[in-house]
């Protein structure tokens, strides 16, 4: 294998295993011009919208909060603070149903906006290169950006890595069909992702840039071109066609001819991946000092009579989008987050777009045939083909069916990017990629099960040895109580032997003295009984 | 007199191993007997006591000196089966003499109406209950292992076992439970919501 720099610099297109062409759909949504939908009557802010802990909410029901107001702080490394997508007030703070194929509930902020969009003061940085590589991380932090293409990890943590960075890799691939919004922003906001480029590479200080997109984008590979026109450090690679080309590790072996190792990112390597849409939020909160409060959402499918790419403000609900689109709602109308491949059916449609979201699908029944009834495996191996990870779906299907969980493990269940290459050529229609989630599901709860009985365990063994503690503390206090006690009635009785000893040794002198005390003695005894036996009688009569 | 040699030979090797077997013996000295930690690992560590030993440990000492495998209601099929095959015997069904198999739960004190007076504390096996005499009461949630043991002392019943709410993060990916967490979902959200089929 080559090493990294002469493949780049070779300017070649290497290739990965596997891979689809589905039908690619992107028009007619990647046709039309970016829009503006009307503000929506309340704004739905999960406070988890990335990968990371959600922060602590830091406003109350009831207050006025300004457009890019924080709303929540970050606590731990890998959360990412929240903002006003726009002036208004909290309304609430409650638990909403959220954009996931559960339909599980869960906290968010609701905005209801006074439609004055009032910003709060921003703080610039045009010449962010006067500033140190922690401030502009800082900077990026504090924007809450998260990354757009799909995962959402937070963008300034890949960037504070301490290991040097070879290239940096700008992901315009956009390979699942329909999904256009990357497109389109590369299509009408070149100039302005081109800036946040070479914001990320300055602040990952990569010597190169290479810059991918697929070349089903025409538009948007002479508009890039015409953008980057004179700068030599960033170099457009157009590559070929094919589904799943913009997986992290895929166009990483498409460009650099590497394989990510198992079990290591490709910061190990070297290389640093930020999709477009991250760059170009990144220039807006660098250069603008504008966090992010929206992203470009395509809305598409047949059922949809305006289809094409908007700006959605973060929070809002999936049906406002709908509308917007001209969804023809119908019983049986299906409404899909994310592209036909990866993407899941929403429950219900009032749940609000988050920092993810890059697509509403609601095609027809006869654009996307909903899942036939699952057929028995026949072994046919297409599966195998078209993975891109070079696994073996139809041998982790039947370990998932059978939850052999070791040996789904050591199969790599867990290098499975979820692309769904496999359920699309699968001709006994096998949702292979649910049953993948399924066990990834429960491979993660057994771990999670497992901690929690280890911290259990330990709990109950500490309580033990303290009870067992207190107890031999008690029973060490018992006995030197007996002792001490034991101790005084010996002396008390050394005394009076020593008394009745001394006694002894002097009969002769003491003698009168000794009886006339027995007589007292005697005499007192006989007194107290009478005294004793007189009340018992008056007691009596 | 090569006879000799040949018995002191032997005996100096006998010696020798003697030694090393001796040290070795002393310095990788096994605690206590392992295949009672790997009963322990198996058992879920609820140390509720249903099977009639107080706590795990206890009857992971009891399997391990033949008692029964089935009588963990908190681990289940599942520990029954680990632990059929870990001793070599056959799995068999929960025995109900000991309880039935029920959804993970946590304690929840209704915090008003405690009135502080720890026995729950005394009685919680993994120190999961926080407070004070005559001071309010609260579980430490992610601590608390569902056992049970803390809602008989009380002597106010202000204690419910709740079952662990699902999360998005901890979905299990189950199909069917879907629709269940949509009719959840709508009572507690007020707009209003386009009417669309649910794909199972």
């Amino acid at each position: 294998m080559r090493d990294i720099k002469s493949f780049v610099d070779a300017g070649v297109i290497g290739h990965f295993p596997g891979g689809i062409h589905p039908p690619e759909r992107k028009s007619p949504a990647n046709t039309v011009a970016l829009r503006r939908p009307p503000l929506p009557s309340e704004l739905i802010l999960p406070l988890r919208q990335h990968i990371g802990p959600s922060g602590q909410c830091t406003v109350e029901v009831g207050d006025k909060v300004l457009k890019g107001q924080q709303l929540t702080e970050a606590q731990l490394s890998q959360g990412l603070p929240l903002h006003a997508p726009t002036s208004g007030t909290v309304s609430a703070i409650e638990e909403r149903p959220m954009a996931h194929a559960s339909g599980l509930p869960e906290l968010a902020i609701v905005i209801q906006p006074d439609g004055e969009d009032r910003w709060i003061t921003r703080q610039p940085l045009p010449n962010y290169r006067d500033c140190d590589r922690a401030t502009l991380i800082e900077t990026i932090q504090k924007a809450g950006i998260a990354g757009l293409g799909g995962a959402g990890f937070p963008t300034a943590q890949k960037l504070a890595s301490q290991k040097p960075i070879q290239y940096l890799i700008i992901n315009g691939v956009e390979c699942e069909p329909y999904i256009c919004a990357d497109d389109r922003l590369m299509r009408e906001h070149a100039i302005d992702i081109v800036a946040g480029i070479e914001i990320l590479q300055f602040i990952s200080n990569a010597g190169q840039v290479l810059l991918a997109i697929e070349d089903n984008k025409p538009e948007a590979i002479a508009a890039m071109r015409e953008a980057i026109d004179g700068s030599d450090s960033i170099k457009l690679r157009v590559i070929p066609t094919k589904y799943p080309s913009g997986g992290e590790k895929q166009l990483i072996e498409l460009l650099t001819g590497q394989q990510v190792p198992q079990g290591q990112l490709p910061l190990d390597i070297g290389l640093l991946m930020q999709n477009t849409g991250t760059a170009y939020a990144v220039k807006r909160a660098v250069i603008d000092g504008e966090p992010l409060l929206e992203r470009v959402v395509t809305l598409t499918g047949d059922l949809m009579s305006q289809p094409g790419n908007v700006w959605a403000l973060l929070g809002t609900p999936i049906a406002h989008l709908l509308a917007e689109g001209g969804f023809n709602a119908d019983g049986d109308a299906r409404v899909i987050m994310g592209g036909p491949m990866m993407g899941f059916t929403l429950p219900l449609t009032d749940v609000p777009v988050i920092k993810t979201t890059n697509c509403i699908l609601t095609p027809s029944l006869q654009e996307l045939p909903p899942a036939a009834d699952e057929m028995a495996c026949i072994r046919c191996g297409a599966c195998a083909d078209v993975c891109p990870a070079t696994l073996q779906p139809q041998q982790l299907q039947w370990l998932a069916k059978a939850k052999d969980y070791d040996a789904l493990e050591s199969n790599d269940l867990f290098d499975c990017i979820e692309c769904g290459a496999c359920a699309y050529v699968c001709p006994s229609e096998i949702p292979l990629v649910h049953y993948y989630r399924k066990a990834k599901a429960e491979i993660r709860n057994i771990a999670r099960e497992k901690a929690k009985a280890e911290l259990a365990r330990q709990r109950f063994e500490r309580r033990q040895e303290r009870l067992e503690r207190e107890k031999q503390e008690r029973l060490e206090r018992h006995r030197k109580a007996a002792e001490a006690r034991k101790k005084m009635q010996q002396e008390k009785a050394a005394t009076e032997t020593s008394d009745a000893a001394s006694a002894a040794n002097k009969p002769a002198q003491d003698k009168s003295s000794a009886v006339a005390a027995a007589i007292a003695r005697a005499k007192a005894k006989k007194a107290a009984q009478q005294a004793a036996n007189n009340t018992s009688d008056e007691e009596n009569s | 007199m090569s006879i000799v040699v040949g018995l002191i030979a032997i005996g100096v090797l006998a010696l020798i191993f003697g030694v090393i077997l001796g040290f070795a013996a002393v310095k990788f000295k096994v605690e206590s007997d392992p295949i009672v930690e790997q009963i322990d690992e198996i058992l879920p560590q609820t140390q509720c006591g249903q099977c009639g030993y107080p706590g795990c440990r206890p009857y992971a000492e009891a399997i391990a000196n033949g008692d029964e495998i089935n009588k963990c209601p908190p681990g289940g099929e599942a520990t029954i089966k680990q632990l059929a095959d870990l001793m070599g015997v056959e799995a068999k069904p929960l025995d109900s003499a000991h309880g039935e198999e029920d959804v993970k739960k946590v304690a929840i004190i209704r915090e008003d109406e405690c009135i502080g007076c720890t026995k729950c504390i005394q009685a919680c096996p993994v120190d999961a209950i926080l407070g004070a005499a005559k001071q309010m009461h609260t579980v430490i949630e992610h601590e608390c292992t569902g056992c049970d043991l803390c809602v008989e002392p009380c002597p106010v019943d202000c204690i419910d076992m709740v079952p662990v709410k699902a999360k998005p993060e901890t979905w299990q990916w189950d199909l069917t439970s879907i629709k269940q967490n949509v009719a959840q979902a709508k009572n507690i959200s007020s707009a209003d919501t386009i009417p669309i089929k649910v794909v199972e």
